[in-house]
């Protein structure tokens, strides 16, 4: 039995990029801890907004660091209107148009908010929105989940390259990139800081 | 059947029996002349260079499966006797279970004339215990023992003669005519049709059906006292544990009239081949563990069993590609036997070359009353001989086998001593290793 | 060539926690409205069965059915031997007609590691003779970790027929990959030849009193006892074989209500398990029918999902 992996980044859509596993100091620094605080707050402004406040929202983050800026959106509009969003998780793993191209994967946890999803307003959360493959593996696991109003897409960022018909409706950054270009999103609550780097493909790991 | 005498063979400089270097002049199907090294004059002889060669007396084969009549597709009594040829053999015993079964004189003699036909190896046919190996009424045994193939060994092998009475009237009958009974000894109750690794740690973790060694044990204690009893003769077939050998120790203590014979593969082979369900090592009785087989060589080495037999048990492709268990029972061995016994005996200093020729071709043509075989190389012994390369090695391919079958359980196994030579009456059946048809010859 | 499941020997400790948490994803989707994957649209899965299961097959079938495999179930009743086919033969012509993975269930030990050599299709072994059921020994180390948490240092009791059991085999060297301490109980005629060597260095312990073990079990998985075996002689009468290693009400009550029981089915109510036994709340026998799906849906991801190798 082949064992599966369990990659950390999910938003690696095509061959050609590369899975990231860098080291601290690859790339420069385009997002520091701050700015992706103050880019998420405004994006949590946004989604409000749009939404014309925080009723039936569901944000549900794509696993790995899309979980985890779902959560920090949800604290900020708690903090705002007072009102608990609920969170969840959507794995797409299974959903992968590109399973057959690589050694088995392992799913990780889908999670749907005990209120389920039918009739909601979901924001998918992304860190990355790349090929838009993910995206599009994210809306037919959905898909099999139930049956939402609406459905948003809310990334930190936006580094272009789209293979298919899919756009963000929040971008925390739009992050123009070569296609060969790796851009690394990093959490505290997985990584120890807040950061986003880009990184050309032949800089050091 | 007459057979046009032979070109007679000068065999220069082969070591006899491993002791003394000899030139022998093979004329008219018996040995003409022994002479030191290079004293003899090759005339109109062929010359066999055997320098470096052990010659023994032509080996025999207490137990053979030609597979004709009935499973041509398997083996033939020609493709089965190449096979013997090739391994050394100039005498073999057909066992009975083909189909239709060896169990009347017609059957024996149409073993005996394709035998004849082939004539690369005498073919004496072995004659069935009981009529249609069904172990309940003996088979025309004194019919055998009268027709021209002059049947002296009855064997059910393939199965165990289990009914104690039918067992004692066979070795009593047999007395008349001098015959023996070769049991196939395999407690049915103990050890079933399905019974196919030797039942110990591995067929527990394996699932396989156990065949213990005691399921051939009671039966040897059985019979030896049932031997006694008669007066009579018996032979163990195929002995596999070091438990048989400790009866037939006892028994011969006691005077008992029983011989016994080895597989080579139960000299080499440990069940533990089996951790791979591969059927190549599929056999009956099965493959014992280390203890077995070192007791079984130490038995053959202080004359405790008396000759190593092949059981070569040639099968189609098809009746070994089942699972385990459904697959058929046995493995070929008349091509390997000369080498193993040589690995695992002479070049361990555990037998001579003597000891070799004691356990391959006299005692057995002696179990079997096979007059024309066994003879020591002595001059006017019949010329049935054989030489060995004693220091050759060889890795076992089993598409070079000349058997019909490649159920060969030796593949990529490196062996040492190797068959160079056959001789039978006097006419070569196998020269530098190669076959010489006798149509041809 | 694709790699098998032939046995739990193909297996690690980290690639059975990895399959047991994929199958908990699994598990999700089958409570869910609509139980259906996209992971292995395209594949094809044929369930060659030659013994009867109508449980371990349609489990087969669905887990491929859920992913979106074509499956195809084949059965075969006796050996192919009989019919005058060598299983070579009959694997291979069924291989040739394009097939991802077998899933095979046969009456022989060792014949899915035999099938193994011989297609170039993924095999799953479901249950070989008296040898392995490996995707048994996962969804019963899957439904006991749902309920007890991780296996480590827990004491596992097995009782029953080992000698002939295929669920025993493959569960004993699962759940002491997993770090469990097993016991395995049976009278001597059912313990399998060898048991001491094998206990011994296999790292499991063998009893013959059920009595003496239980008080100290974690868990107790109860094994298939065939009414047939007495006819071999291996026990006296089913009331002697219950008085001495059922899992009866006074046992019950020696458990505790907290200890889990596990049977692989079908049960022998009355026999090897009393009806208050198998239907208490402690017991997972349904548990283990659910997480089945699961755990097959598991192995037939991880085998089939991944790049052709």
């Amino acid at each position: 039995m082949p064992t599966p992996q369990t990659p950390d980044d999910r938003d690696v859509p095509t061959v050609d990029a590369p899975a990231d596993a860098p080291a601290d100091a690859a790339g420069r620094v385009v997002l520091d801890a701050r700015d992706i605080s103050r880019v998420l707050t405004r994006i949590s402004h946004e989604i409000l907004e749009r939404n014309k406040g925080p009723q039936d929202l569901v944000l549900l983050g794509i696993p790995t660091r899309g979980v985890g800026l779902a959560r920090r959106i949800a604290a900020r509009i708690a903090a705002t209107e007072g009102v608990e969003v609920p969170v969840g998780a959507l794995d797409v793993t299974f959903y992968r148009d590109d399973l057959r191209q690589q050694p088995t994967r392992g799913p990780q946890r889908t999670q749907v908010p005990p209120g389920g999803i039918d009739g909601r307003t979901v924001v998918l959360v992304d860190d990355v929105l790349f090929s838009g493959r993910t995206v599009r593996a994210a809306l037919d696991a959905m898909n099999d989940l139930g049956r939402p109003e609406v459905v948003r897409l809310a990334v930190l960022v936006d580094r272009g390259h789209r293979q298919l018909p899919i756009r963000a409706d929040h971008v925390g950054k739009n992050l123009p990139s070569a296609r060969t270009e790796r851009v690394m999103v990093r959490l505290e609550e997985l990584d120890g800081r807040d950061e986003v780097r880009i990184a050309g493909p032949g800089e050091e790991r | 059947m007459t057979e046009p005498a032979p070109r007679p063979v000068l065999v220069r400089g082969a070591s006899l029996l491993g002791e003394r270097t000899a030139d022998l002049l093979l004329r008219d199907g018996v040995v003409a002349e022994v002479g030191e090294r290079g004293s003899l004059a090759a005339g109109d002889a062929r010359v066999v260079d055997a320098d470096g060669l052990v010659a023994l007396p032509g080996l025999v084969d207490l137990h053979t499966h030609l597979r004709e009549p009935g499973r041509e597709d398997a083996e033939t009594v020609l493709t089965g006797s190449r096979a013997a040829a090739a391994g050394g053999f100039t005498a073999v015993l057909a066992m009975a279970n083909t189909s239709p079964v060896t169990d009347t004189a017609e059957a024996a003699e149409r073993v005996l004339d394709l035998g004849r036909a082939a004539g690369l190896v005498d073919v004496q046919p072995v004659g069935a215990v009981t009529h249609g190996l069904a172990g309940e009424e003996l088979a025309e045994l004194g019919l055998m023992a009268r027709s021209r193939a002059r049947v002296r060994v009855f064997s059910d092998d393939g199965r165990c003669v289990a009914n104690a009475r039918v067992m004692r009237r066979a070795l009593e009958y047999v007395k008349a005519f001098g015959g023996v009974v070769s049991q196939h000894a395999q407690d049915p109750d103990l050890a079933g049709p399905a019974s196919c690794c030797h039942e110990g740690e591995l067929s527990g973790r394996l699932g396989l059906p156990g065949w213990p060694g005691v399921a051939e044990e009671v039966i040897v204690a059985r019979d030896v006292m049932l031997a006694r009893h008669a007066g009579s003769r018996v032979h163990v077939a195929h002995a596999s544990t070091a438990g048989t050998v400790e009866v037939l120790r006892w028994a011969r203590a006691q005077g008992i009239a029983v011989t016994a014979e080895v597989t080579p593969h139960h000299l080499l082979l440990t069940t533990d081949l089996l951790s791979g369900y591969d059927p190549t090592f599929k056999v009956n009785p099965p493959l014992r563990p280390d203890e077995d087989v070192e007791a079984l060589r130490a038995a053959l080495a202080d004359g405790t069993i008396d000759a190593v037999a092949t059981d070569h048990a040639p099968h189609a492709r098809h009746d070994k590609e089942h699972a385990f268990v459904d697959a058929a029972f046995g493995m070929v061995g008349l091509e390997t036997a000369l080498p193993v016994v040589a690995t695992t005996m002479v070049a361990t200093g555990r037998m001579t070359w003597a000891d070799v020729a004691r356990t391959m071709s006299t005692t057995p043509a002696a179990i079997a009353g096979l007059a024309g075989h066994g003879a020591a190389l002595v001059v006017g012994a019949p010329a049935n001989l054989t030489l060995v390369d004693p220091t050759a090695t060889r890795v076992v391919d089993r598409d070079a086998s000349v058997s019909r079958s490649r159920n060969n359980p030796w593949h990529g196994r490196e062996l040492t001593g190797a068959v160079r030579a056959t001789v039978l009456r006097g006419r070569p059946t196998l020269l530098d290793g190669e076959l010489v048809d006798p149509a041809v010859g | 060539m694709r790699r098998h499941l032939l046995s739990v020997d193909d297996v690690d400790a980290d690639e059975i926690a990895a399959l047991l948490a994929t199958a908990t994803e699994m598990h999700d989707v089958q409570r869910r409205q609509v139980k259906k994957l996209p992971a292995l649209r395209g594949r094809t899965v044929i369930n060659l069965f030659f013994e009867d299961s109508t449980r371990t097959r349609s489990s087969f079938e669905i887990a491929g059915k859920w992913l979106s495999a074509d499956t195809v179930n084949i059965t075969g009743k006796g050996s192919s031997a009989s019919k005058g086919e060598s299983l070579r033969d009959t694997v291979r012509t069924i291989a040739a007609m394009g097939v991802d993975a077998l899933v095979i269930r046969h009456g022989a030990s060792g014949s899915a590691q035999q099938v193994a050599q011989w297609v170039d299709a993924s095999v799953v072994n479901a249950g070989d003779g008296t040898h392995e059921h490996p995707s048994q020994a996962l969804l019963d180390a899957y439904t006991l970790q749902q309920r007890m948490g991780p296996l480590e240092g827990r004491h596992v009791v097995l009782v029953g027929d080992l000698t002939h059991s295929r669920v025993f085999r493959s569960n004993v060297k699962c759940l002491t990959k997993l770090g469990a301490e097993v016991t395995a109980v049976a009278p001597p005629t059912l313990m399998p030849s060898g048991v001491e060597a094998w206990s011994r260095e296999a790292g499991f312990a063998t009893s013959y009193d059920l009595d003496e073990v239980l008080p100290k079990a974690d868990a107790v998985m109860m094994l298939r006892v065939q009414r047939e075996r007495m006819a071999g002689g291996y026990f006296p009468s089913a009331r002697e074989y219950t008085v001495g290693y059922g899992l009866t009400r006074d046992r019950l009550d020696v458990l505790g209500p907290d200890v889990p029981i596990c049977h692989p089915g079908p049960m022998n109510r009355g026999l090897e398990i009393a009806a208050d036994a198998a239907d208490a709340a402690q017991s997972l026998v349904l548990d283990q029918v659910s997480a089945g799906v699961a755990v097959r849906m598991a192995i037939l991801y991880h085998l089939l999902a991944g790049e052709d190798s």
